[in-house]
């Protein structure tokens, strides 16, 4: 029983945590908490279905088209929801439009495709039982984006650049750095890590259009605890956060498994409300 | 006494008999309203009560969340698991597959209760939280009910669902309902909107658009919070009791997350702090897919287009375009014209006169000394001046008497009361209120809800009074309203009383910033550069006024940029530097004082 609480735990642990990345790259280019973030995750699993088992596409194929697709869904989110209520911050207006686009893609996927959870091809087809690809694909995935963003910020100058907006939009801006084209890079960048999220998830999680708004709040659940922009806090926090849903699960059955999150959620919250491992937040007057 | 006040009763009577027939215009639109959802069942078919039942229903708990949402601004994006808490509660309870059934009602009241509770428990975030973390807590716990209701199926029926529960003669035919659920939202309508107009809507407002004044007015967010969440709460699940008989069958599949996103965009759509805007929104949302049949299955899209459309073009919704009053062009060569002689009227009720001392302050930021060993007092009845360059400390100063900074070391007390380790909102209780150095005002309100706003805690009328507008509450409100335009009449901007605060120029916000801090009836008085974009006009009438304030006996201590307006008034002087008392003294000695015109005054 330990072992497959571990291996579903950790599995879905690293959806959650790439949705929570997906979360803080939009929030470092912008400061925005993008409800888009659960959508994408569940548009990876949609379109992966939709060209690989639908259209018949190799699956290397199939998942260029997922991550390109995600990248523009990301990028109109920048354009439609984000920029145009960058002005008024402080009125949290972004909640709102970000919400409505969730909803939009939300609504566009269950028309569109289905309201029913769809089968997800099989990728690589290796290992069975608690080794059973399902279980560590995703946990691949996160490795390999946390690697790819490791080396982004490290040792590429756009990488460094993203850091710089992260850090003080003002002074980079100051300095000369085109914040707005980094701002849409980071989108679509998030598109592509929430799509990866939701392609190598996909035969755990299915292709299915309900995933969108668990994921926005599984997602965030690891980016609340794990201090908002901080990748490192949401991986660790998504995967503890896997294996306590999943062993919760087991324990008292699917039925509380989400309260036990939600109740954890909300402690924890007003324990550490600028998570376990963020910086707390700055003077007012 | 007598002479000067001549012209006060007059501004007070004018006052009351101007609020009842504003009280009485505005009335005009929800008669009518509800007039003609009496009129629903002999104007059309069965199918239309139908539809107004439902109107009615989400109208229950849009007014309730409209308090949240639209007064104290905090985004509440899942209330229908609130609607689907007291729909599972009333139906579960009434059919008694769990417990012995009880009688609907009463089944009603207790998933009134339950509501309250989850309420308060996803409410707890927006109390510490960035707003984002209320609107995900609330999402989050739609998605979990959901859940919860689908897996649960020894309780809920999982997805066959449950017959809902129906209600004993003469609520059980379909108009007998239908008048029932309309009776419930009329009296949704009266409270909120007597909550609305009480030092409690005020208050809401003021912590959604000014939330450090609201402090500085010992307004605490989370008590007030929370009492709102329970009320909203309670509403929603009995709303969601109601809908589930209206159903006569629930499952999970009736309390999509569209459902949600109905309520909140009538609220948005209907403009912040209004009320008729939410009702007229609620109305039309709910009517439109009826009206519009082909657009029903493509509802939810729209919806979300709406509210694109909404936040990023017409943010303050119908409230903003049925606004006539404040487009008409204020007078553009108007005057602040403070009377001084009203100023004791005013500040008369004021029994205790109370001295400032500060002793050995110390306050750093990362490594800087802000503060450092500072001795102040400011005794009753004298203007204090601290002045001083730019980073010497002043405003640190004022933020640590106001409680919004805690002290390292060193005391606060005025009077016997020891303030050093108490919250910021306990302050105005003790006597201290203050104006900021950029005008901390709610914008979309009128200049005299801001200034009341400033006598919050002195209000004695709890809310359960508010609610159901008994004795208290509304002697609450005449003596809230007729002190307001005294303090206007005092500080000179009476003809502006209905004005919204938005329009009015910067020099007139900082008198309006005044008369709110007079509503609290200090015994301190603290200034944050009041003096700042004045005119010398202005200047000259703002000294004249702040000496008024101070021979009432009221203490007050000012940090200004203007040495002129400082040597003029003050009775004594401390001059900072580098979060040290450079010299202290009379204005005379300080004008002189060798260190000071070299390190400050210049010359």
């Amino acid at each position: 029983m330990i072992a497959s609480i571990l291996a579903s735990g950790l599995a879905v642990g690293a959806v959650y945590a790439l949705i929570g990345v997906t979360y803080n790259t939009m929030f470092s280019a912008s400061r925005v908490i993008s409800f888009t973030a659960g959508m994408l995750g569940m548009l990876g699993g949609v379109f992966g279905s939709l060209f690989i088992l639908r259209l018949g596409l190799p699956i290397v194929v199939g998942f260029a088209l997922t991550m390109a697709c995600c990248a523009v869904v990301g990028v109109i989110t920048e354009f439609i929801a984000v920029r145009p209520v960058l002005k008024s911050l402080d009125q949290h207006l972004y909640v709102l439009s970000t919400l409505a686009l969730s909803i939009m893609i939300q609504q566009l996927t269950a028309t569109e495709w289905s309201t029913e959870p769809q089968r997800f091809p099989r990728l690589l087809d290796v290992g069975a039982g608690i080794l059973d690809e399902k279980f560590w694909l995703p946990i691949v995935a996160c490795g390999v984006v946390m690697g790819a963003l490791e080396f982004l910020y490290r040792h590429t100058l756009v990488g460094k650049a993203f850091l710089a907006i992260a850090e003080d939009n003002f002074a980079a801006r100051a300095l000369g750095l085109p914040e707005r084209n980094l701002r849409i890079a980071s989108y679509a960048l998030a598109g592509m890590i929430g799509a990866f999220a939701g392609f190598a998830g996909g035969e755990l999680l299915l292709a299915f259009v309900a995933n969108g708004s668990l994921l926005n709040f599984y997602g965030f659940v690891p980016v609340a605890l794990g201090g908002l922009g901080n990748h490192r806090g949401a991986v660790v926090a998504g995967l503890a956060l896997g294996i306590y849903q999943q062993a919760a699960n087991f324990i008292v059955g699917g039925i509380f498994a989400s309260v036990a999150v939600f109740a954890l959620f909300i402690v924890l919250l007003l324990a550490v409300p600028q998570g376990l491992f963020g910086a707390p937040t700055v003077r007012r007057v | 006494m007598s002479g000067k006040s001549d012209a006060l009763p007059q501004v007070s009577v004018d006052g009351g008999r101007e609020r009842t027939r504003n009280t009485l215009v505005s009335t005009v639109p929800f008669i009518a309203v509800f007039a003609i959802a009496l009129a629903v069942p002999f104007l059309t078919n069965d199918y239309w009560v139908l539809i107004a039942t439902r109107t009615a229903i989400y109208w229950l708990l849009v007014g309730a969340l409209n308090l949240v949402v639209g007064f104290a601004g905090q985004l509440a994006i899942g209330y229908v698991a609130i609607l689907t808490l007291g729909a599972y509660v009333t139906t579960i309870l009434a059919a008694g597959n769990v417990l012995p059934p009880v009688p609907p009602f009463v089944a009603l009241g207790i998933a009134g209760v339950a509501g309250s509770v989850f309420g308060v428990i996803i409410g707890l975030p927006a109390l510490r939280l960035r707003t984002f973390y209320f609107a995900i807590t609330t999402f989050g716990f739609a998605t979990i009910v959901t859940q919860v209701a689908l897996a649960w199926q020894s309780v809920t029926g999982g997805g066959i669902g449950l017959p809902g529960p129906e209600f004993p003669a003469p609520f059980n035919s379909r108009l007998g309902f239908y008048y029932f659920c309309l009776a419930c939202a009329a009296l949704c309508t009266w409270m909120t909107a007597n909550v609305a107009h009480s030092r409690f809507g005020r208050a809401l407002i003021a912590i959604r658009d000014a939330e450090v004044a609201a402090e500085a007015a010992g307004i605490s967010k989370a008590r007030l919070l929370i009492t709102v969440f329970i009320f909203t709460g309670a509403a929603a699940a009995v709303a969601g009791g109601l809908f589930a008989s209206l159903q006569t069958y629930i499952t999970p599949d009736a309390f999509t997350f569209d459902l949600s996103i109905l309520f909140f965009i009538s609220i948005l759509i209907g403009g912040r702090g209004s009320i008729l805007g939410p009702m007229l929104g609620t109305i039309i949302l709910t009517l439109l897919p009826e009206i519009a049949s082909p657009l029903a299955t493509w509802s939810t899209f729209l919806y979300a287009c709406l509210l694109l459309a909404v936040v990023l073009a017409v943010p303050g919704g119908i409230a903003a375009l049925l606004d006539f009053k404040n487009r008409k062009p204020l007078l553009s060569n108007r005057a602040i014209v403070p009377r001084a002689s009203a100023i004791t009227e005013v500040l008369q009720s004021v029994q205790t006169r109370e001295t400032l001392i500060l002793r050995e302050l110390v306050l750093s930021f990362g490594g800087v000394r802000a503060v450092d060993g500072v001795d102040l007092e400011v005794l009753p009845g004298e203007i204090h001046g601290l002045i001083g360059p730019n980073g010497s400390g002043k405003t640190t100063i004022l933020n640590v008497i106001s409680g919004y900074y805690r002290p390292e070391a060193g005391s606060v007390r005025l009077g016997d009361n020891a303030l050093e380790q108490r919250s910021t909102v306990v302050r105005a209780a003790s006597g201290i209120a203050r104006t900021f150095q950029t005008p901390r005002i709610v914008g979309e309100a009128t200049v005299l809800q801001n200034v009341l706003i400033g006598g919050t805690i002195r209000g004695r009328a709890n809310f359960i009074e508010t609610l159901l507008s008994l004795a208290r509450h509304r002697q609450d409100e005449d003596m809230a309203h007729a002190e307001g335009l005294l303090a206007l009449h005092a500080v000179g901007l009476r003809e502006l009383a209905d004005v919204r605060a938005d329009r009015l120029q910067h020099s007139e916000l900082r008198f309006m910033e005044i008369a709110r801090a007079l509503m609290g009836r200090p015994s301190i008085l603290l200034l944050d550069e009041p003096a700042a974009g004045l005119s010398a006009d202005e200047i000259k009438r703002l000294g004249q006024l702040v000496k008024a304030i101070s021979r009432c006996g009221t203490a007050i201590l000012v940090v200004e940029h203007h040495a002129d307006l400082i040597f003029d008034i003050c009775d004594r002087v401390t001059v900072l530097n580098l979060g040290q008392v450079l010299a202290k003294g009379t204005p005379t000695e300080i004008r002189v004082h060798k260190e000071v015109v070299s390190a400050y005054l210049g010359g």
